[in-house]
């Protein structure tokens, strides 16, 4: 059996010389890639929050008044912004039907959802009586949210981009469309986050 | 298993039109996405950065020959040592290793390219300009709060650009460190040429694999802890300011989560190539591989809990010091699996006592030192006895250099001519080694008594009564710049016209050796099939079938395409 490492090598010096790059497909591995990209996100999230429970539970600047939160623009806005989850996936049900349209009406709501909760949130942003150095919370709380703010901004560029794309002739179809679904699994991903973001920060 | 005839030709390979190529060195200082020229663009520019770390060493090195602050000042010193501490770590050794990583993950498992090219290229393109932009604060007041850059010292003191800067240059690198970890991660787990089962994996994959975990989930902690870091720097926040409410105690929790993962992120690569090493210049099969394999993934896990144990006079409570003191010393049970491991691998063996064979012996020698007394120091009260001084550097610079660096070197040695295909110069790779070890030894090891002495750390004029071991740590300071000499002059003279390699000098069992040396692109024309285990050496192969008895052994010097 040694002899086919020989023979492996004598025919990788046969072909190699003039090979090219970048030809060879390998199964679609983008999904996975994101995953795993989410997973890094995720565990900066959970390093700010970890900080913020920390920062509430030892620093003597947390623990006392914190403010008063207005629960029912973010209230609002939450539902929003996990309908929009819903409606989002109804678009990635439309293009595996091959219904171009149907996707491009779903991710347009999306967008507009998306557009709607940042505008809410930039509402509250000024109708707050705290500052960013009011407080260690406050800071905290603008920090937060305001992360999580560029996150959404983010997928509602992709879901943009998507629209953007789906334009083209056949561009997304059944069988293709990793774009619907990476934008997808993208607005998912800052949909928990802003679950556990209302919960600490607004309801804990 | 299948055999190579029952492969078919990729069709795509052959229709490929023959294009005009760029001539051969553009393709290195542009967005390349063959894996290869990416693993030789971070080794070659990471080297680069140690040349320069190594000089800021010298400058520091050369600062405390004497007792007084006589060559730079006080506070260029507090930069110098900043700098030396961030280059070597974020633009020396990690992405050294992910340069290792690159180049033979592919190889190792008879994959065409890494699963992500493009991301791959963009990861490595950060690295570069983030160098450059950590350098050029010393224009404006570089850092000066040490690598780990703790506030409020750093956010309170006077060198507010260069921190920033620091920060930005950090921030980047670590967002290069999470690209290559995806592309490391999935690359491993879906590439593998179908015959390649996990436990038939080279244990360079294994332990690459832990590393790409760990820079995963650690680095976007720190990412967190620079960001919150920047608001208390820039915009006047006070997230680890008491003065404010905030409390400093936590950015340290967040950069340790980070941080004292970074170490087994640049141990664990290391650790493979020296599994990889040991038995094909022993020539024999590595003693426990599973042992081996599966000890890198609880380092893994285990690495990611013991944080605290750089905080035992930070305040941290009895009961938490307890917890972090016991799995810190739990740590060195799979590390000290390996250490066994490699050391039975060697025994009876018939080892060739080349270059890369001896910086690998002095990894295995010069890591147990810092592997000890990394276990003293995990005990809380001698390490609240030596906090802060010199023992502490003894100690991780024998993990880091002893350790990471002269296993880098074996990694270099072994796999030049393949990347190259051409060979080092042997003569040269011992003085190299020979000037290194004793280089070394001399600056460090002297350390260690400075420590238990009572010399802190990170100051630039201390008593007289240390001036005469500081003496000695800077004159071996000089030798091992001295060593550097002739490793350049090897490598860049070998590199052009050393002696030609064949596609497997040294007779091994890994697949990167069954293409030709160097690699075309893609790697192979037809993908190799494992025929056996990768350290199956002087087994008879397939005992499975009849008439094994006159096939040649395993890795036996004449069996396979041995001429080197």
């Amino acid at each position: 059996m040694t002899t086919t490492i020989d023979s492996a090598l004598t025919e990788a010096k046969a072909h190699g010389a003039t090979a090219g790059h970048g030809d060879h497909e390998h199964p679609d591995l983008r999904i996975l890639g994101l995953y795993m990209f989410l997973i890094a996100e995720g565990m900066l999230f959970i390093g700010l929050f970890v900080a913020y429970l920390t920062f509430r539970a030892v620093s003597p600047g947390m623990a006392g008044d914190l403010p008063e939160l207005d629960l029912v623009l973010p209230g609002v806005n939450t539902i929003i912004l996990i309908s929009s989850s819903f409606v989002m996936s109804r678009g990635q049900a439309a293009i595996k039907k091959n219904d171009v349209k149907g996707l491009q009406f779903w991710f347009g709501l999306t967008a507009l959802m998306g557009v709607v909760f940042l505008t809410g949130q930039m509402y509250e942003y000024f109708h707050l009586e705290f500052g960013l150095r009011s407080s260690l919370f406050a800071s905290t709380f603008y920090v937060l949210t305001g992360f999580h703010g560029l996150h959404v901004l983010f997928g509602l560029f992709l879901t943009l981009a998507v629209l953007w794309r789906s334009r083209g002739e056949n561009h997304y179809s059944d069988v293709k469309h990793f774009g619907v679904e990476a934008a997808e699994v993208y607005w998912h991903f800052v949909d928990v986050i802003w679950i556990l973001l209302f919960v600490l920060l607004y309801l804990y | 298993m299948t055999t190579l005839s029952e492969r078919p030709i990729d069709p795509m390979y052959d229709a490929r039109p023959d294009r005009p190529e760029k001539p051969e060195w553009r393709k290195y200082f542009g967005f390349s996405q063959d894996h290869k020229v990416i693993g030789i663009q971070y080794l070659v520019t990471s080297f680069f950065f140690y040349l320069i770390g190594g000089a800021l060493a010298g400058a520091v090195r050369t600062e405390l020959a004497t007792p007084a602050s006589d060559f730079v000042s006080p506070e260029l010193y507090n930069s110098l040592f900043t700098l030396h501490g961030t280059v070597m770590i974020f633009l020396w050794i990690v992405p050294t290793t992910a340069g290792f990583i690159n180049y033979l993950v592919p190889l190792m498992i008879g994959a065409r390219d890494m699963a992500f090219p493009r991301l791959n290229a963009v990861a490595f393109w950060m690295v570069p300009p983030a160098g450059i932009l950590l350098m050029s604060s010393f224009f404006v007041g570089a850092a000066s709060a040490g690598w780990t850059s703790y506030p409020p010292l750093s956010t309170m003191g006077p060198e507010k650009a260069g921190e920033l800067i620091w920060i930005m240059s950090v921030l980047l690198l670590g967002t290069s460190s999470i690209l290559g970890a995806i592309n490391f991660i999935v690359t491993i787990w879906k590439m593998r040429v179908p015959e390649m089962g996990w436990n038939d994996m080279p244990l360079f994959c294994w332990a690459s694999l832990s590393t790409g975990i760990l820079a995963l989930v650690s680095t976007p902690v720190l990412a967190g802890a620079l960001i919150l870091l920047s608001f208390d720097l820039i915009v006047g926040t006070s997230f680890f300011n008491p003065t404010g409410g905030g409390d400093p105690i936590v950015y340290q929790h967040m950069f340790w989560f980070y941080s004292h993962p970074a170490v087994y992120i640049m141990i664990l690569p290391v650790f493979g190539m020296i599994s990889e090493i040991l038995p094909v210049h022993s020539r024999k099969p590595i003693f426990g591989y599973r042992a081996i394999a599966y000890s890198s993934l609880a380092i893994c896990f285990l690495g990611l809990l013991v944080w605290a144990h750089h905080m035992f006079t930070s305040g941290t409570p009895p009961w938490l010091r307890m917890f972090f003191m016991f799995a810190t010393m739990i740590i060195a049970v799979p590390t000290g699996i390996k250490v066994f491991s490699w050391i039975a691998t060697m025994w009876g063996g018939k080892i060739r006592l080349n270059s890369s064979m001896l910086f690998a012996m002095g990894f295995v020698s010069m890591f147990v030192v810092g592997g000890i007394s990394g276990v003293m120091l995990s005990a809380v009260p001698f390490d609240i006895h030596v906090h802060d001084t010199y023992f502490v550097v003894a100690h991780f610079h024998y993990v880091l250099f002893g350790g990471s660096v002269f296993g880098l070197y074996a990694g270099i040695y072994h796999w030049f001519p393949k990347i190259t295909g051409r060979f080092l110069d042997e003569t040269l790779g011992k003085v190299h080694f020979a000037l290194n070890f004793i280089g070394f030894n001399l600056t460090f090891l002297p350390m260690h008594k400075l420590g238990l002495d009572g010399m802190n750390r990170r100051i630039a004029e201390y008593d007289p009564k240390y001036a005469t071991i500081n003496m000695i740590c800077s004159i071996g300071t000089l030798l091992l710049a001295v060593s550097t000499l002739p490793f350049l002059y090897n490598a860049i003279r070998s590199w052009f016209w050393g002696e030609k390699a064949p596609a497997n000098p040294w007779s091994a069992l890994t697949l990167e050796w069954t293409t030709s040396s160097p690699p075309p692109v893609e790697n192979w024309a037809v993908l190799p099939v494992p025929a056996c285990h990768p350290y199956a050496y002087g087994k008879r192969p397939a005992s499975m079938m009849a008439g094994a008895e006159n096939l040649p052994i395993i890795g036996d010097v004449d069996s396979i395409g041995a001429s080197g």
